[in-house]
């Protein structure tokens, strides 16, 4: 078939009928950032899900502790101001993409991979400890409701920083080409849709949990 | 099958793929992104303030405040990080994410609502627990 439209082009002469043939087939080039848009939305559906869920059982505490007991704000301050600034220096890294500067896009990311760890260690060192004092998911319905919430968004960021290390070997063996840079983006979306759902997480869990 | 040409596209002229391929990526800007990053730590630090302080007289005005603080943050994040508008992807980009937030709403306040009232018809002893329902 290619060869016949190179035929007509030849004996015609004329490219512009061959550009207009070309420009029709390019409209699957952005089919990849709004397929995984639509993965995020459907991930959004599970998140809301779970948060129904602690809305529902949340204050169902079993005799047991209560938000107002095991919540500690200036950790999850902390963990909030290190989600938020991983989100900045990720747009960073976008900003060094755009201008095709390699190196500066690894250090960004990289710096957005030790933000993203660090969040990941307070929250399980905070699990641990509800663990050892006896508030595991176990406890209560609360218990089990905010274990899954909370996990739910952990392990999201341990694959999205699994991820960026994957692209950022990737980027380093083949440069800034085309799909690399689809995927970086691919990634960024996630990346502040994760920030997203955390807003939802310490508003609702976290700072109505201490409200009496 | 479509190959060949886009082969014999870049001999004539190579630009037209990449002209092409950038107009899809959403044109970030560090002015857009400092702008959502500094109104996220505004918005994040009055509802951190507010209930870290003991919060108001009335719980249920702090929780008010806190949503309403959380839902403004959630549109500054949509909009400067995820640089979502009514044009990018056609529109589609747009339209599922409308979808999305009213299938949230409805999971939220239905299981909310309906499970709200199973608690009030079917356990009329522990009002206790009752008052204690979000």
């Amino acid at each position: 078939m290619s060869d016949t439209t190179l035929a007509i082009t030849d004996t015609q002469g004329s490219p512009g009928k061959l550009s207009f043939h070309v420009t029709g087939e390019h409209h699957p080039q952005n089919g990849t950032l709004l397929g995984f848009w639509i993965y995020l939305m459907s991930d959004c559906l599970i998140f809301a899900c779970l948060f129904a869920c602690y809305g529902v059982l949340g204050r169902n505490y079993a005799g047991g502790p209560s938000g107002k007991d095991l919540f500690e704000l200036p950790i999850v301050a902390l963990n909030t101001s290190l989600l938020l600034l991983s989100s900045i220096t990720y747009g960073f890294a976008m900003l060094e993409m755009q201008r095709q500067r390699q190196r500066a896009t690894q250090a960004w990311l990289a710096l957005t991979g030790l933000l993203g760890a660090g969040f990941l260690f307070f929250e399980l060192q905070e699990f641990a400890h509800l663990i050892h004092i006896g508030a595991g998911p176990g406890r209560s319905a609360f218990l089990s409701s905010f274990f899954t919430l909370v996990g739910t968004h952990g392990l999201h960021v341990t694959f999205g920083i699994v991820w960026l290390i994957v692209l950022m070997i990737q980027v380093g063996q083949r440069g800034l080409v085309p799909e690399n840079r689809r995927r970086l983006m691919c990634l960024s979306m996630f990346w502040h849709f994760l920030d997203v759902v955390w807003v939802g997480v310490f508003s609702f869990v976290y700072l109505m949990g201490v409200l009496p | 099958m479509s190959a060949p040409t886009d082969v014999a596209l870049h001999g004539h002229d190579g630009h037209g793929h990449e002209d092409h391929h950038d107009e899809d990526t959403p044109h970030a800007s560090f002015k857009g992104y400092m702008t959502g990053f500094v109104l996220a730590v505004i918005l994040t630090a009055i509802p951190f303030a507010v209930v870290m302080t003991g919060g108001f007289a009335k719980p249920g005005m702090t929780a008010l405040l806190v949503l309403g603080f959380a839902a403004v943050q959630i549109v500054v994040h949509m909009i400067y990080f995820l640089h979502m508008n009514t044009k990018s992807q056609g529109g589609w980009n747009m339209l599922a994410l409308i979808f999305t937030i009213v299938l949230v709403v409805i999971a939220l306040s239905g299981s909310i609502w309906v499970m709200y009232h199973l608690n009030h018809n079917m356990m009329p002893a522990s009002a206790h627990d009752m008052s204690n329902l979000p």
